[in-house]
């Protein structure tokens, strides 16, 4: 399950980034991958929607968010996290 | 070039239901943001807002007005019969026909689309009301304006999102002063705060769900208000002869394009509209005293908003008063501007500058006098006005006192 997420998180920054799913590596940040605010903000509600689940992050903020956005690998480990508390509720 | 008076203002958003009202509750400070009273509420991740609360229709206008007239047309008839009444005119032969309207507006009827979305969609009717589209099309407001007050010259809605009602007065300041036209009754209303409306602006999530706090290091976002203001813009000797009260003059405008992105704000080009417009009113920075500004709260518009400053107006930005009003009466998107001017032409006519409330840290990057929590009285010359809306459009307006 743990590796789907990853997949379907992977897919949908790389449909942003216009870049095969290969290309993006787990260590890269968004702005490596030439996703801006826009962007992000589109893939959050993708992951949202994918996922059925509801993404914690104000633009505003987004330091202060718990949704970790500072690498691919962060924000898969952010999604792990809501989709295995939605499981538990 | 002719010169440009304003003769009357009339208002109605969350701090009052008119100009005496509103100014009263700027001097005090006091907050117009609540949890929002709309329908599905419980389904809006943002439930706060700048509502016009305690407001009836039906007092106000007949049931044939009512299926004709949307929430915005509403608060604009309300703010343009205040500010008609202070100026004194009366609309007949050649000055009706050369006194127009122009207003901003972004989203046109908004309650009016969401509620027959409803009725379509969710109930599955197959009809409608037969007034829906003129009920619903942005210059409905503009239009009623000049039927009830009977204004044949110029008249049009300018939608530019944030910066719609500072265009339109822009607008209609150029239109008098070239000529064009003797009165414009002009600014600008909004009533977007309905399910469809707050939604939409959740998508963004740029909205905060307890406050809006302009400079603040904390700011979390903007918040959605609704109403309306409207004023009356008056050539300068045509005011004079007949001998009307003038609350300030007009003096200069500019407006521009970023041309780069549809949301994020550009400090050069804030900065370059405001060095348009005090070249236009022909001043110098250091006359400024006041700036209302855009200040909606995001992180993005303030302290790029506060760097434009500082590059506009160079050292003098030290010197001079920042406030943003829609910590009080939230984001108005396309009436904004309109109810911004009342601070203006407050700071200018009374004195008293309106303050930043909702202000608890100091943000390094908005190291201006923002004027934070408690209003102040000062004696200004000269404001500006800033408006800078998503699409990258952004206008500048320049007063005097009189």
């Amino acid at each position: 399950m743990a590796d789907s997420v990853k997949d379907r998180v992977i897919a949908i920054i790389a449909e942003q980034a216009v870049l095969e799913p290969s290309d993006v590596k787990m260590d890269a940040t968004l702005e490596d991958l030439g996703i801006d605010s826009l962007g992000l903000v589109e893939s959050i509600f993708a992951i949202e929607e994918a996922f059925d689940i509801s993404v914690p992050f104000n633009a505003n903020e987004p330091q202060e968010s718990d949704f970790d956005i500072s690498s691919v690998a962060a924000i898969v480990k952010a999604v792990e996290g809501l989709v295995a508390e939605q499981a538990d509720s | 070039m002719k010169r440009v008076v304003i003769t009357g203002q009339g208002t109605i958003n969350a701090l009052g239901t008119n100009v005496p009202e509103t100014q009263e509750a700027m001097r005090e400070g006091k907050c117009g943001i609540g949890p929002l009273e709309i329908r599905d509420v419980e389904r809006l991740a943002i439930q706060i807002g700048g509502q016009v609360k305690g407001y009836a229709p039906e007092a106000e206008f007949n049931r044939q007005q009512i299926v004709l007239y949307d929430r915005f047309t509403q608060f604009t008839l309300l703010s343009a019969r205040e500010a008609i009444a202070q100026s004194g005119l009366n609309f007949i032969g050649d000055l009706a026909a050369r006194s127009g309207v122009v207003l901003g507006n972004s989203g046109g009827g908004m309650n009016t689309l969401d509620e027959n979305y409803r009725t379509v969609y969710e109930d599955g009717k197959n009809r409608v009301h037969p007034f829906v589209v003129p009920k619903l099309m942005n210059n409905a407001a503009a239009s009623h304006v000049s039927m009830e007050f009977n204004l044949k010259g110029p008249t049009f809605t300018v939608a530019t999102a944030c910066a719609s009602s500072n265009h339109a007065m822009g607008l209609a300041f150029q239109f008098i002063r070239s000529g064009l036209a003797e009165v414009m009754i002009t600014g600008g209303s909004e009533s977007m705060l309905c399910f469809g409306g707050v939604k939409a602006w959740e998508g963004l999530r740029v909205m905060s769900k307890d406050a809006c706090r302009p400079f603040s290091a904390n700011r979390n976002g903007m918040v959605q208000g609704e109403g309306a203001a409207v004023f009356v813009f008056e050539e300068y000797e045509h005011a004079k002869a007949r001998g009307a009260e003038i609350v300030a003059e007009v003096i200069g405008f500019a407006m521009t394009s970023d041309a780069a992105d549809i949301v994020m704000p550009s400090k050069q080009n804030a900065a370059r509209t405001m060095t348009l417009a005090m070249r236009d009113a022909r001043i110098d920075p250091s006359e400024v005293g006041y700036i209302n500004a855009h200040g909606t709260g995001t992180a993005a518009n303030d302290k790029t908003e506060c760097a434009a400053v500082a590059d506009a107006l160079g050292h003098h930005a030290n010197d001079l008063m920042i406030s943003s009003t829609k910590s009080m009466h939230g984001h108005l998107i396309g009436g904004t501007g309109a109810v911004e001017l009342l601070a203006c032409t407050m700071a200018l006519k009374d004195g008293v500058i309106a303050p930043t409330i909702g202000y608890e840290e100091p943000d390094p990057e908005c190291a201006l006098d923002v004027v934070p929590n408690v209003a102040r009285e000062a004696k200004v010359d000269v404001v500006l006005s800033n408006a800078f809306a998503f699409g990258g459009l952004n206008a500048v307006l320049a007063l005097r006192r009189v």
